[in-house]
């Protein structure tokens, strides 16, 4: 039976090393098998976090080869064998242990937003069209692949600052509800802090729910933000208004 | 004694799927301080893989239906084993459960006039599921996730309970550890509610993520809680048969539901040989007429019931269908069946289903919408689980609650698919507010020495253990109970399979694990193994007594339904290291419900 290389991480926040393993390899096999074949077979206390392994639940986030991905859907017959396959943790998030991350913080991020609030005397009807445009956001399944590659929390780790994609993406979906009454812009602005993101679309590429998380969530929140704060005539109109 | 922290609740809700969700938001709501304790992190929970939709007699497609039209398509699709006043609130309170749903900001796929639009399912006499393309569960715990975190509900992640502490006979809390770290905790609660779904993983072929491991089922036998119904395991018809790798990954009804036909090796339209006799009448007699009730209900008119597609036929019979041609040797090249929605335009699948669209491209490279998939079934559900009192989730020890697919009585021996959803948030719902009204009552909840020191003792001795590591015991388990307790079962396989189970159960008792207690998955299998095992023992014990087939329980040595056992559940207890089992007699339907059953359609 043929086989493949994995270089695993394996260590925690003390530190750690790739470790081998040679896992055989079986048709439509993806990296979470091998994960799994090595739990298994070889160290049962190899740390990974996963539940569905269906591309549903978002739990198995790591870097393969370097490139953040689901370990549930990324199939070795994709990724060249000659070579070992490296998988590390995702760099985003502080270490646990192997491939686990201690992703809390995105919780403590999550409870700032406001909760939907629908409009009073809403009579609960709105077409699908309006639908779609918010249904694209709740497709997200909170892999946090695109916190991971946002270079705002990646390099510059503005996590007590920013909230990032996934949580734009979350406000988006509340705020272009038909029938939400809610203002979150002030918090995209201030907690949120929005305009840090240069839209370089690292969050897009990665999202294996394909949402087109900057030119559908982010640019128009932006947009929002920018209409309340920088617009130059409502901000002459504010002054004499005296309203913030 | 053994080293922990401790946290006193008014209500502990264990388990973060849909039921817990619900139970935890309704007993927050209802001003208890309420704790949620979830083995994986919160919104990954096994109801983020519910596919098909809720089912809800809304009446927003078909303005004929009822609540007592879905009663009725429940205790038939549980061949009249369902607990009637379950079945009954269950129906009547789905719909509320959704409008509310859609009140925290659920987004449904909408009708034409803009309302929740709703699906056609396997058993459903009308079309009934709301639902969202086929990522229903997603929406649903997405929904009660954001809802819950503004209720000052605490949340432990990550954190796998492993014991019920009591005090005298009344439960007083929860014995836990950290996954991250494997530190204990003590929960004290004056009422605790087990939430914890299913025990698909005690099976080779499932459709179930690692969490389902019978916890809850196991955490209330213990205790002293009674079981119910344990033979019924749901087969779902439809799951992944190739790559080896995803094996089992679930395949919605809502394929069938918007049109997949089912067809052998052969090219035959198989479902219509296996439709039973009372019931073909509910079916299209041809291809044409299934024909004609697609192109009504995809083109949004009213569609004639009585022509429906014999693909919604429920799933217990869809499933031994399958199984039957494949074993006569008309199976597809991996040993499945044909799903075929090909046939549809692209826009329209994709649309529709565009999960099962990206599933099969991603994982088993086949364009749905270009050829047909293959399929087979995958244990995916049970329906007999811990004996919970219908209005309140109240079960039989003082302080103890359940919800969801952890509890028995809504399903009777067949689940009908959209039918658990809508048990989550209903019986949620009801067991959150049952637990919060009796937790003000109570008085504040003792915990004992002892049993947390044999806690922390008995999950500890792995580490010490000298045997086997515990993967290659849940690969034994996991082949006896898919070759000797499957779909199709008889006497002396099951008597087989539990020699099996007993000496597993040996060999785990000498089970050895290696590393530390920091996130360790070998450890944390070497407890859930147990579970499972006590699991497959009270399912293979049940199936013994149960001499009949019937719905999701199907017997080659007893292949028909026998009226002498249509008026009990099996009920097992602990008594001692012994199961007890005896059979329990179903309440009696009042008067006005099964006059329901004697109308004329």
């Amino acid at each position: 039976m043929a086989e493949a290389v994995f270089h695993v991480f394996r260590g925690d926040a003390a530190g750690g090393e790739l470790k081998e393993f040679r896992v055989p390899v079986e048709e439509g096999m993806v990296v979470l098998d091998a994960m799994h074949w090595i739990q298994g077979h070889a160290q049962p206390d190899l740390a990974v976090r996963w539940n569905c392994k269906a591309a549903k639940c978002g739990s198995c986030s790591a870097e393969v080869n370097g490139k953040p991905q689901l370990m549930c859907k990324t199939r070795l017959a994709h990724l060249d064998l000659s070579k070992p396959i490296v998988v590390k943790p995702v760099k985003a998030f502080p270490l646990v242990k192997d491939l686990v991350t201690d992703v809390k913080w995105n919780y403590e991020v999550n409870r700032k937003i406001p909760a939907f609030k629908p409009k009073e005397g809403a009579d609960w009807r709105y077409t699908q069209e309006e639908a779609d445009r918010v249904q694209e956001f709740r497709k997200c399944i909170e892999c946090f692949l695109c916190q991971n590659v946002c270079h705002v929390l990646r390099d510059h780790h503005q996590h007590d600052r920013f909230g990032g994609p996934r949580f734009f993406v979350r406000v988006a979906g509340l705020e272009m509800h038909p029938l939400d009454d809610g203002d979150r812009t002030a918090l995209l602005k201030n907690e949120l802090a929005i305009g840090m993101c240069n839209i370089t679309k690292c969050c897009t590429e990665v999202c294996p729910e394909s949402i087109r998380i900057t030119d559908n969530a982010i640019i128009p929140l932006k947009e929002r933000v920018v209409d309340r704060y920088y617009d130059p005539v409502l901000a002459i109109m504010r002054k004499i208004l005296g309203k913030s | 004694m053994a080293e922990h922290e401790t946290h006193e609740f008014d209500v502990v809700v264990i388990g973060a799927g849909g039921a817990g969700l619900r139970a935890a938001i309704e007993a927050s709501a209802q001003g208890a301080k309420t704790a949620l304790v979830c083995k994986s992190l919160l919104g990954k929970a096994h109801t983020v893989m519910a596919e098909g939709g809720i089912a809800a007699a809304l009446a927003h497609v078909d303005a004929q239906d009822n609540w007592q039209t879905h009663f009725k398509d429940t205790m038939k699709g549980g061949q009249m084993l369902s607990n009637w006043r379950m079945a009954q609130l269950h129906a009547q309170e789905a719909p509320e459960r959704v409008r509310e749903l859609e009140r925290w900001g659920a987004v449904f796929d909408r009708t034409p006039d803009g309302r929740i639009l709703q699906r056609p399912f396997g058993g459903h006499t009308y079309r009934r599921l709301a639902h969202v393309g086929d990522r229903t569960g997603l929406e649903l715990i997405r929904t009660l996730q954001d809802r819950g975190v503004h209720q000052g509900i605490a949340v432990f992640m990550e954190c796998t309970v492993t014991r019920l502490l009591k005090d005298g006979d009344r439960v007083t809390g929860a014995f836990a550890y950290w996954r991250e770290n494997g530190r204990f905790v003590v929960f004290k609660a004056k009422a605790t509610v087990l939430a914890t779904g299913g025990v698909g993983k005690a099976f080779k072929i499932t459709s179930n993520s690692w969490e389902y491991t019978g916890d809850g089922h196991a955490l209330a036998y213990e205790a002293g809680n009674e079981l119910l119904d344990m033979e019924f395991v749901q087969f779902h018809p439809t799951g992944m048969v190739w790559p080896p790798g995803v094996m089992g990954i679930l395949v919605t009804e809502g394929v069938r539901a918007e049109g997949g036909i089912l067809r052998n090796s052969k090219g035959e339209r198989f479902m219509w040989k296996y439709l039973p006799e009372n019931k073909r009448a509910e079916f299209a007699k041809n291809e044409d007429e299934a024909k004609e009730w697609l192109a009504d209900h995809i083109g949004g008119g009213t569609p004639d019931f009585n022509k429906r597609p014999p693909e919604l036929s429920t799933r217990d019979n869809v499933a031994r269908a399958i199984y039957t041609e494949v074993k006569e040797g008309r199976g597809s090249p991996h040993g499945g069946v044909f799903l075929d929605i090909a046939y549809l335009p692209a826009e329209h699948v994709k649309k529709k289903l565009p999960s099962m669209y990206h599933q099969f491209k991603d994982l088993a490279d086949v364009d749905i919408t270009r050829e047909p998939m293959e399929v087979g079934p995958t244990t995916h559900y049970i329906m007999g689980g811990m004996y919970v009192e219908p209005d309140t989730g109240a079960g039989n020890l003082p302080g103890l609650f359940g919800a969801g697919e952890v509890t028995a009585g809504v399903n009777g021996s067949n689940r009908l698919g959209g039918n658990s959803l809508s048990d989550l948030i209903v019986f949620g719902c009801r067991a959150g507010a049952g637990a919060a009204a009796y937790a003000k009552q109570a008085p504040a909840p003792v915990v004992h020495d002892d049993p947390i020191e044999r806690a922390g003792r008995e999950l500890l001795a792995p580490f010490e253990g000298k045997g086997e590591d515990p993967y290659a015991l849940q690969r034994e388990l996991q082949e006896a109970m898919q070759s000797l307790v499957g779909i199709y079962r008889e006497e002396k396989d099951m008597l087989k399979a539990l020699e099996k189970i007993q000496e597993l159960k040996g060999r785990l008792a000498t089970v050895r694990v290696d590393g530390s207690r920091m996130y360790n998955p070998g450890w944390h299998l070497s407890w859930d193994l147990r579970n499972m095992l006590l699991c497959a023992e009270a399912i293979t014990r049940s199936a013994l007594d149960r001499k009949e087939s019937r719905g999701g329980h199907s017997r080659l040595d007893f292949p028909k339904m026998d009226p002498g056992h249509a008026k009990h559940n099996t009920r097992l207890r602990k008594a001692g290291e012994t199961m007890a089992i005896d059979r329990k007699p179903l309440p009696e339907m009042p008067a006005e419900l099964k006059a329901l059953f004697e109308e004329k359609k």
